[in-house]
């Protein structure tokens, strides 16, 4: 438990869109195979924070970086970074399950695919340790050529992280992936990545605060683009630091 | 303190007479296309297949000579038919990839700026009387037809020199004219393809073009289809422009001959063709409004297979 390496460091973080600040001087650690929590009110930048991470902000017109922020090392936001090798190590799920309207493999396979594996029985084997992986291989072994889109929307999550597997990343951002689903689909994400933080250093944002007491090593308290409060999760919670995250978890703001 | 009451009773029972007259009127102009449509079809059956009794339908549909005005007129209109097929697949194989990548253009590619530039020439496009097209056709298309032609069939005995009024030129006109209509529909199904699709591929380290013709085009096929069954329907039902730039002698349908379409053989001769020919004309208009027809009946389908696709 004791044992942090640091996978990304992010330094004097700033972001505008446009004249508005919405993320300011940002510091903050995620650590190899841990899960990190992000938490705070609507707009507080927990979510703008967490595709920063991955440059999925850069497609959004107008937006301005400063700072850097290092994955093993190297600055994501150096010009000599291609950004589909950066995405490829970073994976991402999204709040509403997305998965393409094409049947549950070619799903999976997508990814594979883009990054050039044509061979038939290698791609098999990446689908079904994908889908293992995101424990519903049980549940559509049987038919994976139908579509993704028949679905339950908790499985359609299942399927987006297993989409994400696929191409094998190290680290796993989660924007609040279980707030479009009803509470048994949650848990059985909740339970899944606890087991995904074996292999993965996992980031997560969330509106559920028992969540990250259930499933986070760290969490982060933002707040109107400032990073309040980041501790490990026991510790913020129970013992704050800061008035305001304390007024947060006690349910006076937000 | 409780108001007077008063009966619930009218004078015209649940409706007014306005509100009568009103649903009248309506259903009155609601039937009108319905009525245009029908009559249409009767008249064309019945107009149309007379000269298909009387010289025979295997003689007229595949029959290769055209001879209306001889003393033992012909009126085989095998290339004809043959024309407007072969014309109309050649502009939807050129029309239909510019089309389709001027529309990935406009949603996907474009800066916003260039975009509000590009898609009012398109709109443009479409507003332009066909009757300019087959001018241009004759100014600019023709010329360079007539020189290759030239360089090609430099002392051939057997060629027909047509001055640049050939299949290609036709091709070429038709080509361009459907680009507004593939453009357009196009466009509007790739817009409306979920921006999460292309988020979800971003994310997976693919890039931009990757996304687009792996999610985006994949995801709107149903819209792009539309749109080039359609523009096959303009294609096949045009007749000013390509009857100003093909030359309009009934051959094979060959690159560099002088050909006839369905349309151009009507237009060309209906001002002075009476009797039997006339009535063959009507027979041609009568193939046409087939071809038309099935184009319709496989839009519909196509489209209700996309609708059953989505339901799922």
């Amino acid at each position: 438990m004791n044992t942090n390496t640091i996978k990304i460091s992010t330094s004097q973080l700033n972001l505008y869109y446009g004249t508005n600040h919405a993320l300011k001087d940002v510091n903050m650690e995620l650590y190899t195979n841990k899960i990190t929590a992000f938490i705070g009110p609507s707009g507080c930048g927990k979510s703008t924070y967490l595709k920063t991470l991955n440059r999925m902000n850069d497609l959004i017109p107008g937006v301005k970086i400063e700072g850097e922020v290092l994955l093993d090392g190297e600055n994501i936001y150096d010009s000599r970074v291609d950004t589909t090798l950066l995405r490829k190590k970073i994976g991402m799920v999204f709040q509403q399950p997305n998965p393409f309207p094409m049947s549950i493999y070619d799903n999976v396979a997508y990814g594979p695919r883009i990054h050039g594996i044509k061979n038939k029985s290698e791609l098999d084997d990446i689908v079904e340790k994908s889908l293992k992986g995101a424990a519903l291989w049980e549940e559509v072994s049987g038919r994976l050529k139908k579509s993704a889109l028949g679905l339950s929307g908790g499985q359609q999550q299942r399927l987006c992280i297993a989409r994400a597997l696929a191409v094998e990343p190290e680290v796993l951002l989660m924007d609040e992936p279980t707030s479009a689903l009803d509470p048994i689909s949650t848990l059985k994400i909740e339970d899944l990545m606890d087991e995904l933080k074996e292999k993965y250093t996992v980031a997560i944002v969330t509106h559920n605060m028992q969540q990250a007491t259930r499933i986070a090593d760290h969490t982060a308290f933002f707040l109107v683009g400032e990073v309040v409060e980041y501790a490990p999760t026991t510790e913020l919670f129970t013992a704050p630091k800061d008035s305001r995250t304390e007024d947060y978890i006690t349910g006076r703001f937000g | 303190m409780q108001p007077k009451s008063y009966s619930i009773f009218g004078g015209h029972g649940s409706k007014s007479g306005i509100e009568h007259a009103a649903e009248v009127i309506f259903t009155i102009c609601g039937f009108f296309a319905v009525l245009a449509v029908a009559s249409i079809s009767i008249y064309m059956l019945t107009s149309g297949t007379p000269a298909l009794l009387k010289v025979g339908i295997l003689d007229i549909l595949f029959g290769s000579v055209w001879k209306p005005d001889a003393a033992v007129p012909s009126f085989g209109i095998l290339y004809v038919i043959l024309t407007s097929i072969v014309g109309t697949a050649l502009a939807i194989l050129i029309g239909v990839p510019i089309g389709v990548m001027t529309s990935v253009f406009l949603a996907e590619v474009a800066p916003q700026k260039l975009a509000d530039i590009v898609r009012p020439a398109v709109e443009l496009l479409a507003g332009i009387p066909s009757v300019i097209y087959g001018l241009l056709g004759i100014l600019i298309l023709n010329p360079v037809m007539y020189d290759l032609e030239l360089k090609i069939f430099k002392g051939s005995p057997t060629h027909q020199f047509t001055g640049g009024a050939n299949l290609i030129s036709a091709v070429l006109v038709l080509a361009l004219m459907i680009l507004p209509t593939v453009i357009n529909i196009s466009e509007t199904a790739l817009r409306s393809v979920p921006q999460h699709f292309r988020s979800a591929s971003l994310a997976l380290g693919a890039t931009k073009i990757q996304t687009i013709f792996h999610v985006v085009i994949p995801a709107a096929k149903s819209g792009i289809i539309t749109a080039i069954v359609l523009g096959t329907g303009r294609a096949i039902g045009e007749a000013m422009a390509i009857s100003l730039v093909s030359g309009s002698s009934v051959n094979f349908p060959l690159p560099f001959h002088s050909v006839r379409f369905l349309t151009t053989a009507i237009v060309s001769e209906m001002s002075y063709a009476s009797g039997l020919h006339k009535q063959v004309l009507f027979t041609i208009g009568l193939v046409l409004f087939v071809f038309i027809m099935m184009i319709n009946v496989i839009l519909n389908s196509l489209l209700k297979k996309g609708a059953d696709k989505n339901d799922k």
